[in-house]
């Protein structure tokens, strides 16, 4: 992996982007990277655009993934593909919402966690560090619906990968 | 000392930088925590309530600084928070505080919006310090929040000094690796009361002696910041150095990975000697900070040449493409933001029947802050005015006083709940005092919560911060008990038609009106049921204890 990991998250307020990237954080945190996350709250509660940035490497300064230079874009909501595509970089992966078809997730509201999978298929972060992210940042009630989605994501990135 | 309640914090772990706050107040024993929740500090407290410190929210941030600094005189230590506007709210018992001082500690977190990505300006709460004559720190990450507010607890029990901890949105909101460490501070004294007659009380013949303390202060902790740890210095090679503090270092670090830097953390005073020392060091110094330029004014008038950036990174945050650009002198045009969707009512909001009445209408509405302004959206765009907490009954008076009548009669103020007990009470009294001749309608809605903010209790709930059930404040109680004639309260989705009828009604009488336009956030609703069915299962419970007659436990 190079020296920082730049990933942005999008989509829309409630679609649980910030959840996302808290699962993400938390999950290179627990692999012993230094990590930060970038948000912005408050108004974006409103069904408005929502981005979360998640940084991880050896060390990291900003916690803001400047233009340009994302390695990965995972996208929640058609609507924002297009008004995030600019924060990757040259040959950075996109990470789209119809990368899991709507039928493969028990539960759409789990397209978040389905999307981490389609990532973690990019990352080398061991298997116990995401399931251990998910557990701490959902109620138990959701974790088995939320492990299918992630597994769901994952086999959709792999089968992508392979066509 | 290791305390219960402080165990259960982990020593290491990603916090968000109001996180790393909550955590330094509790780990520095901090007694009270007070504040008026505003984006990006609300959850500072929200977090230290959860910590198991108290917590509670005040009505604004004026009587919240007034709480913490009477318990700041009995010796406590004391929290209070605000985002950067809140600060204009108490800037009266601050400029004050800061010549009685404290006792015990007293640290204000001023949590700024550079972008205003949630707030409806972007002061530079930096130019406080200076005018008040109040040490202010600055952090750059989650662990900086946290060392820095341990810090600030033991620069004011030091000095016995209000101590400002100024926060951003991108340090308060971003997550980053945080270690606990042992706080500085000696074992928290009880608080008890010591008589200072002279120190307390500020008429003239006093306060010019305090104003002389506060001086000798200032100048004793610009001495201490010279040598602080809180400024660091990185080494870099001699050719560029920048100075810089908070998440503009962040940035900057990025930006110029083999300059040398000078990151400040204490913004004020600032430590000028160590700055003239660190610019001769290097062939050319450059002023990296987010907001006004505040250290290139104080910098150059101490005769230190630095450079500055250009005037359009003034405006919005900073980021790491725009200290390349301050840093490469580059000062064109920058690409537009990314594309973003708007905030908008939510769907079900119980302000959708209202708005769509003012826009029938045709109304001159003064508004407010919080969700409801987000009526001047389409499709409505009913909304005139915006400026201040509490301003819409102000400014709605204003207008009819000088409007022609025809126009006068169309003006309604339309306040939120939270914001009417915040400062549209002081709005009220004026309508009471001065009514326009042709009466005037002000409209609370009324969602039982701060919704904007995340849903936080007010006195208006009869709930407090951690939902508990405590005294109820009621808004139409204050209206007529402030003397308004005509005060309704109406349910605008249930019966959205007599919503109509009545402000139709009220806008031909001459009299003032208050119309509560009550119906709870639909955010909010299941956990406002939740609350109160168990708030009232322990009423039930209580009732039961005393009629069983076991006497004081």
């Amino acid at each position: 992996m190079p020296d920082v990991v730049n990933v942005v998250f999008a989509g829309l307020g409630g679609q649980g982007v910030i959840k996302a990237s808290d699962i993400l954080a938390d999950a290179v945190f627990r692999s012993g990277f230094d990590v930060k996350k970038a948000e912005i709250h408050g108004m974006s509660q409103r069904g408005g655009s929502v981005t979360s940035d998640v940084r991880f490497g050896r060390e990291v300064f900003s916690p803001m993934v400047p233009a340009g230079e994302a390695d990965f874009l995972v996208v929640l909501a058609p609507s924002e593909v297009e008004n995030n595509r600019q924060v990757l970089r040259a040959g950075g992966v996109l990470i789209p919402p119809d990368l899991v078809a709507e039928g493969s997730l028990p539960n759409r509201r789990s397209l978040n966690v389905a999307l981490l999978g389609a990532l973690s298929h990019h990352l080398s972060i061991a298997e116990e560090h995401w399931r251990a992210a998910i557990a701490a940042a959902l109620p138990e009630r959701l974790h088995e619906v939320n492990f299918k989605a992630f597994e769901a994501g994952r086999a959709a990135a792999r089968a992508r990968a392979a066509a | 000392m290791e305390t219960a309640t402080a165990a259960k914090a982990p020593q290491r772990g990603l916090m968000s930088g109001d996180e790393a706050v909550a955590l330094a107040a509790l780990d520095a024993e901090v007694a009270l925590g007070t504040g008026y929740p505003g984006t990006p500090s609300t959850e500072i407290l929200e977090a230290f309530g959860a910590l198991g410190g108290r917590a509670q929210w005040a009505p604004n941030e004026k009587v919240a600084l007034e709480v913490g600094l009477g318990a700041a005189f009995a010796g406590a230590r004391v929290l209070v928070t605000m985002k950067h506007v809140g600060v204009n709210v108490a800037a009266d018992p601050l400029f004050t505080a800061a010549y009685t001082g404290v006792d015990g500690a007293l640290v204000l977190v001023s949590a700024d919006d550079p972008g205003m990505a949630s707030s409806q300006n972007e002061q530079d709460n930096r130019r406080y310090a200076s005018a008040a004559g109040i040490p202010m720190l600055e952090p750059s990450s989650s662990q900086e929040a946290y060392d820095f507010a341990l810090a600030a607890f033991e620069l004011s029990a030091r000095f016995h000094i209000p101590v400002i901890l100024r926060v951003t949105t991108r340090v308060c909101h971003s997550k980053s690796v945080l270690l606990r460490r042992a706080s500085p501070l000696p074992p928290a004294a009880a608080p008890h009361f010591v008589r200072d007659i002279r120190g307390r009380v500020m008429i003239p013949g006093f306060a010019r002696p305090a104003h002389r303390r506060l001086r000798q202060k200032l100048a004793e902790i610009a001495e201490w910041a010279e040598t602080s740890p809180l400024n660091a210095v990185v080494r870099g090679d001699g050719r560029l150095g920048i100075v810089t503090s908070g998440i503009a270092y962040q940035h900057a670090r990025e930006a110029a990975p083999g300059a040398s830097f000078l990151r400040l953390g204490t913004v004020f005073p600032l430590p000028l000697g160590l700055v003239r020392s660190f610019a001769r060091s290097v062939d050319r110094c450059v002023v990296v900070e987010e907001g006004d330029p505040v250290f290139a004014e104080a910098i150059r008038a101490a005769g230190i040449p630095v450079e500055a950036k250009a005037e359009r990174f003034r405006f919005g945050e900073l980021s790491v493409e725009r200290v390349r650009r301050i840093l490469s002198g580059d000062d064109a045009p920058e690409p537009p933001p990314a594309k973003a969707k708007p905030p908008e009512l939510c769907e079900a909001c119980p302000y959708h029947p209202v708005y769509g009445t003012l826009k029938r209408l045709d109304c001159i509405v003064a508004g407010d802050i919080g969700c409801y302004t987000l009526g001047v959206m389409e499709p409505y765009q009913a909304m005139d005015t915006c400026v201040a907490m509490g301003a819409s009954v102000g400014v709605g008076l204003g207008l009819r006083h000088v409007l022609p009548e025809a126009e006068a009669r169309r003006v309604v103020s339309i306040i939120g709940d939270s914001t009417f007990i915040h400062s549209g009470v002081n709005g009220l009294m004026e309508m009471v005092y001065n009514p326009p001749k042709t009466g005037h309608v002000l409209i609370v809605l009324d969602n039982g919560t701060t919704a904007m903010t995340g849903q936080q209790e007010h006195p208006g709930t009869g709930r407090k911060l951690d939902h508990t059930a405590t005294g109820q404040v009621s808004i139409e109680g204050i209206s007529r008990g402030a003397g308004v004639s005509h005060v309704y309260v109406v349910d605008p989705v249930k019966d959205p038609a007599g919503f109509e009828r009545l402000l139709v009604e009220r806008l031909k009488a001459n009299d003032l009106a208050v119309i509560v336009a009550r119906r709870p956030c639909v955010l909010a609703a299941a956990d406002i049921r939740h609350y109160e069915k168990v708030n009232a299962e322990r009423a039930a419970q209580s009732a039961a204890c005393d009629a069983c007659g076991g006497g004081d436990a």
